[in-house]
């Protein structure tokens, strides 16, 4: 069983590309599927929580790829030396991302077994702006990074 | 950051300042020994929600204000209804009010959770973060992380969802919980009790910062119970005041360091609002539960050490469980989830207790329902020059300290207030001076 969760706010541009996503994999009714979005990272680790294989998909930002570019990372408590992310700016909670959630709950050992972070590429994250026309392309392809997603691996380094 | 210029001035100079809700700075300027300037700069670009709410429906505001917050939207939408039924001449069902006050339980639970372990019990504790204060407190953090979904899940229960609830409307709610919903979610509430009473044990064996402060407070004080919902303003001079009176007593000026106003209560040194001010004006309507989690603290009925705030925090997590099971218990339903708010010409305020302080709103509505006015007061305005005033006592006594540790020392201080920099301008960085 794996949950797909689609973090992020549809109104905030190119940062409604986690729900855009969820949406299109539920309409593939895939077995062994469930989905949910979750509007705020700090509720990663309550909605992950006794999951054992988790896809996120988020937005990203990466000033070296094109906007629509989608990226996948492995990044599960069976990943042992996970690949660096940056931390959050330590802004506070207004600022608590994906990264602080993913320390977060390592520290606490509440990390999924399996977890694959699925990255959108974003341009625009006004208020009020949809998908910008790069990011509403991928979220196809993205969809299908998710479907792919196979039975337990005995590793998924990244 | 921090630089010493020439002689033995010094400089202290936070640019952005951790752990706080938005973005702000800190500047403090030491010359010859003495503290001579300490300013919280809150850049965060000012929101001018209170000019966008001019032109829109007597029905918008509690919607539209929601917003200037993802930590206290309910506080914003209970000062609105409060002010918009003001206007229009409604006083909503006890039953209601006692809903809003549920749903008000749901918020202080999750803010204060939130600030006690992930903002706050890093700095008594000596780690620069939740993260790696997880690493050796595991079962702390887990404990605040229970209490703060337990206190989104009551926010989902009655407000329909965590974050900007959508279940509120002027006259009440579009749709009530039933006692079924309730009595499902009570053992999730019993449950956030205990790790609440936990938690003020916990916090209560921190070691706490010497600093005594004269600051006069100012709190809602409620017919009966611990003011969350509703009340009028009180003060420990012995001020007594209804909202309607509140411009006469506290005036809002611009400073040149701060995109956020600073209030001022008339005729006083200096004023605080939030938890210190609400327990040393309300401590005899504590639960008893939470009354006795206090004493068994050690917290005198007025507290005045400002990083004593942490305790009085706890306590009021305990308050708002106890209260929450209480309305839980008490509920046998209501006849309407609303009930109508015609529109009329008027002025109205309101004003009720967000998790960091009263929150004031006022609006004028022209006969037709329109905002032609409006005016929010947020408790982190209301509390900037007691931040300050707190700095240059705490820096002044504390100049022997390395830049390092006195920087690291002056940001636990600020955040003592929990200061909400979102709401202000509607907050921070570091800079201590020293010449």
């Amino acid at each position: 069983m794996t949950l797909v969760l689609g973090l992020g706010s549809p109104d905030r541009g190119d940062d409604g590309a986690g729900p855009a996503v969820a949406a299109h994999v539920r309409a593939l009714g895939l077995p062994g599927v469930r989905v949910r979005v979750v509007g705020d990272p700090s509720r990663l680790l309550e909605a992950w929580s006794g999951e054992p294989d988790v896809v996120v998909v988020d937005a990203v930002r990466a000033d070296d790829e094109p906007a629509g570019t989608v990226l996948a990372i492995e990044l599960g408590a069976q990943v042992r030396t996970p690949a660096t992310m940056p931390a959050g700016s330590g802004g506070g909670t207004h600022t608590l991302g994906l990264a602080d959630a993913v320390r977060l709950a390592r520290a606490l050992d509440a990390l999924p077994q399996r977890l694959l972070v699925v990255g959108i590429v974003g341009r625009t994250f006004t208020l009020g702006a949809g998908l910008s026309e790069a990011v509403r392309a991928a979220v196809e392809s993205a969809g299908a990074v998710v479907a792919s997603r196979g039975g337990p691996r005995a590793d998924a380094g990244p | 950051m921090t630089h010493r210029p020439d002689g033995d001035g010094r400089v202290l100079h936070v640019d952005t300042l951790a752990r706080v809700e938005g973005e702000g700075g800190m500047y403090v300027r030491v010359h010859d020994g003495e503290v001579v300037d300490v300013e919280l700069r809150i850049y965060e670009p000012p929101r001018f929600f209170e000019g966008l709410l001019r032109g829109r429906a007597w029905t918008e505001p509690p919607d539209i204000t929601a917003r200037i917050c993802g930590i206290c939207p309910v506080a914003y939408q209970m000062s609105a209804c409060l002010a918009i039924e003001q206007a229009c001449g409604v006083v909503v069902p006890d039953e209601i009010r006692r809903m809003r006050r549920l749903l008000y339980c749901g918020e202080w639970i999750a803010s204060h959770a939130l600030h006690v372990y992930m903002l706050h019990a890093p700095d008594f504790l000596g780690y620069p973060g939740a993260v790696e204060m997880a690493r050796d407190h595991r079962a702390l953090v887990e404990q605040g992380l229970r209490l703060k979904q337990a206190g989104n899940a009551l926010l989902e229960l009655v407000g329909g969802r965590a974050i900007h609830p959508v279940n509120v409307r002027l006259g009440g709610f579009y749709r009530l919980p039933t006692r079924d919903d309730l009595l499902a979610f009570r053992p999730v509430l019993a449950g956030a009790l205990d790790d609440a009473l936990a938690t003020v044990r916990a916090v209560a064996a921190f070691e706490i910062p010497d600093l005594e402060q004269p600051h006069e407070y100012l709190s809602l004080r409620s017919e009966s119970g611990y003011p969350l919902e509703s009340g009028s303003f009180v003060s420990t001079s012995g001020r007594a005041f209804d909202a309607r009176e509140f411009d006469t007593h506290v005036v809002e000026e611009q400073v040149q360091h701060s995109h956020a106003l600073h209030a001022r209560l008339v005729g006083a040194d200096g004023f605080a609002v939030g938890p210190l001010a609400r327990y040393a004006l309300n401590h005899d309507r504590l639960t008893p539960v939470a009354r006795q989690a206090a004493d068994d603290a050690g917290l005198p009925a007025v507290c005045r050490n400002p990083f004593r705030s942490i305790v009085v925090r706890a306590v009021e997590i305990v308050e708002a469980c106890r209260s929450g099971l209480d309305v839980i218990d008490g509920w046998t339903g209501a006849p309407a989830a609303a009930v109508p708010v015609p529109a009329r010409a008027g002025t109205g305020y309101g004003a009720t207790e967000a998790p960091r302080g009263t929150l004031v709103h006022r609006y004028t509505l022209d006969t037709e329902g329109t905002v032609t006015d409006a005016v929010i007061v947020p408790p982190t305005s209301q509390n900037q020059p007691a931040i300050e005033s707190d700095l240059r006592a705490f820096v002044q006594t504390r100049l022997d300290l390395p830049d390092d540790e006195l920087t690291r020392q002056c940001e636990q201080a600020i955040r003592n207030y929990d200061p909400c920099i979102s709401c202000a301008t509607h907050f921070l960085t570091l800079t201590v001076e020293r010449t």
